[in-house]
């Protein structure tokens, strides 16, 4: 029911478009005919035009050959050049980016929080920031993306050595990728704060996130983009990080918060946001920046950063409407955080899909998104009894498991049945192995935190007081 | 002398106030509370969670006032604060021993 308005708007506008294109190929009469001289001329120029084209895509084959390619071998590569459009975007991408960090998920966040503790929120988020930027340039980068380990890379770039104004990667300077890449190793970190708010020491969390940014960030990002596991074995498709960013964090924030505990009268006391306004804000400002997100991860301007845009924002459309409907009918009013929390879950399930679905797609994987994550966020939580304060596991965790998957439903769905099953089989294999290495990796990682600051949950005092005041000796609002 | 405590409905505010000018009471503290009696309290949604808010927002009106005007204060306030619907709010006496304006140290009735 749904798709028969825009099937029948496509058709008669396909129908009217059809018609005005053959009365015009009957047209063609005595004015229309070239003298032999504006023959001449536009033969001259169309063929400089069709030259010129065709050095461009030339130009972009042979200075994007790779290195075990039969005519780099033989000494046909041409260096890289800058794309100034491509260049311009993914400067731009990269703070949009950063904008999703801080202060979009600081204040979504910060606004789920009691106002006892927005502050401590707040404060992880921005610390985060500023730890991850420094870790990325000193070892993340190359540990990432560097080298040829199947699991993960090696340490030839540590410290970004090598990298000059002039080195590229790909279309644009490897600067302005590495700072890219920066704004992601910021927020998969960032996100999984949301698990563990309102009852972990600060000391901790700074602690877990650096050894979890190591050993489960850097690796997963290698096997999914840079040439480990995931990549080659199984050919996962992972556009802007559906499995690297997303699920990664959520298996994290689902361990951390079962190993830390319930807050002191969770699920008794009501904890309702003491910000809904900010929740809103952060929300948007998300969305907004996912675009940087998703649309950046083409890391070329052109069409297929367009078409991800696109889909970001039908699938993300789908979802919160999808979201606020389930909410409406289930518990008889439509909520903004309902709103909100659906809207980033279609962002959440659309990132791994968004290079290579269409807009149909998309709206499929918005809703699919809603319906699941929404189950996720209340029943399942509800049911299993564990307190992840923001929902992390509910909405990243659940929603990139399944826009992964999605991914491998829809990304090759003109190509039969047996293409289709060996992505999804792909895709599958994808989610397992960061599952179970996320899940691991932060076990070990609590474990250490926790001997290193003398156990990772805060004093009883400091809880019911509030982390703003205890923690950072800071009152969130001295109205 | 004698202290006014009202409780009352937030909305309920101006029309207090403007009917305690009328009887000549022009001075008067107010605080943002919350409360309950036996108006019950409203169910607030969160991610799917409901859960029973008891506490309902209040405005409590303080006001000093000579044992004349005790009469006409209170008949002020309970007609202007009047909804008829629960929740309405109540109103208490109590006895003052002593007031006194800081700016000039008058005492007694004149200080209220």
């Amino acid at each position: 029911m749904k798709k028969l308005f825009p099937i029948l708007t496509m058709a008669l506008v396909i129908f009217a478009g059809s018609l005005s294109i053959e009365t015009h190929a009957e047209e063609l009469n005595t004015n229309d005919v070239l003298t032999a001289e504006e023959k001449i001329t536009a033969d001259g120029e169309k063929n400089n035009a069709d030259a010129w084209l065709e050095g461009k895509t030339m130009a972009e084959k042979y200075s994007g050959l790779g290195d075990d390619d039969k005519l780099a071998k033989n000494g046909y590569k041409i260096d890289p050049y800058v794309n100034s459009g491509d260049t311009a975007w993914m400067i731009v991408a990269t703070a949009l980016v950063l904008l999703m960090t801080i202060p979009g998920l600081s204040l979504f966040y910060g606004g789920l929080a009691r106002k006892k503790n927005v502050l401590s929120v707040l404060v992880q988020c921005f610390a985060v920031t500023a730890l991850m930027s420094l870790l990325w340039v000193i070892y993340g980068y190359s540990f990432a993306a560097s080298g040829d380990g199947k699991l993960f890379g090696d340490f030839s770039q540590l410290f970004l050595k090598g990298i000059t104004t002039d080195s590229m990667s790909g279309s644009i300077p490897e600067s302005v990728f590495v700072t890219f890449q920066m704004t992601f190793a910021i927020i998969t970190p960032a996100l999984i704060v949301g698990a563990f708010a309102e009852r972990m020491k600060f000391s901790a969390v700074m602690i877990f996130l650096v050894i979890w940014f190591t050993f489960s960030y850097c690796p997963i990002w290698h096997m999914v983009w840079g040439g480990g596991y995931l990549a080659t074995t199984w050919e996962a498709i992972d556009f802007a990080g559906g499995t690297v960013v997303h699920i990664n964090a959520g298996v994290a924030a689902l361990v951390a918060c079962i190993m830390l505990g319930k807050r002191k009268g969770y699920p008794d006391s009501p904890m309702p946001p003491h910000n809904v306004p900010f929740v809103l804000i952060g929300a948007a400002l998300l969305w907004v920046g996912w675009f940087g997100f998703n649309a950046g991860s083409a890391l070329t301007a052109g069409g297929q950063a367009g078409m991800a845009q696109l889909v970001t924002q039908v699938a993300t459309a789908a979802a919160a409407f999808t979201w606020m409907m389930v909410e409406w009918c289930t518990k008889g009013k439509p909520t903004a955080i309902g709103l909100a929390t659906g809207a980033v879950a279609g962002l959440v399930a659309i990132t791994p899909a968004s290079g290579s679905v269409g807009p149909m797609a998309a709206i499929a994987i918005g809703v699919a998104a809603a319906v699941v994550c929404y189950w996720a966020a209340t029943s399942l939580k509800k049911k299993l009894g564990y307190d992840d304060s923001f929902d992390v596991f509910g909405v990243h965790g659940v929603g990139g498991i399944v826009g992964a998957l999605l991914t491998g439903v829809f990304a090759f769905s003109d190509e039969g049945k047996e293409i289709i099953k060996n992505q999804f089989t792909g895709q599958l294999m994808s989610v397992l192995v960061t599952v179970i290495w996320s899940a691991v990796v932060t076990f070990i990682a609590i474990k250490i935190a926790g001997a290193l600051c003398g156990g990772i949950r805060s004093d009883e005092d400091t809880e019911l007081q509030g982390l703003d005041v205890k923690d950072h000796g800071e009152d969130g609002y001295s109205l | 002398m004698k202290k006014l405590e009202a409780i009352i409905k937030p909305f309920k505010l101006e029309e207090v106030k403007d009917a305690l000018a009328e009887v000549g009471i022009e001075g008067m503290t107010v605080t943002e509370v919350k409360g309950f009696g036996r108006q019950k309290g409203h169910t607030e949604i969160y991610r799917g969670s409901e859960y029973t808010v008891d506490f309902l927002p209040k405005i409590k009106l303080e006001v000093a006032v000579t044992d004349g005007n005790l009469e006409a204060a209170i008949k002020a306030v309970a007609d202007s604060a009047k909804t008829g619907k629960i929740g309405d709010g109540k109103i208490f006496v109590s006895t003052i021993d002593e007031a006194i304006r800081i700016r000039t140290n008058e005492k007694g009735d004149e200080a209220v």
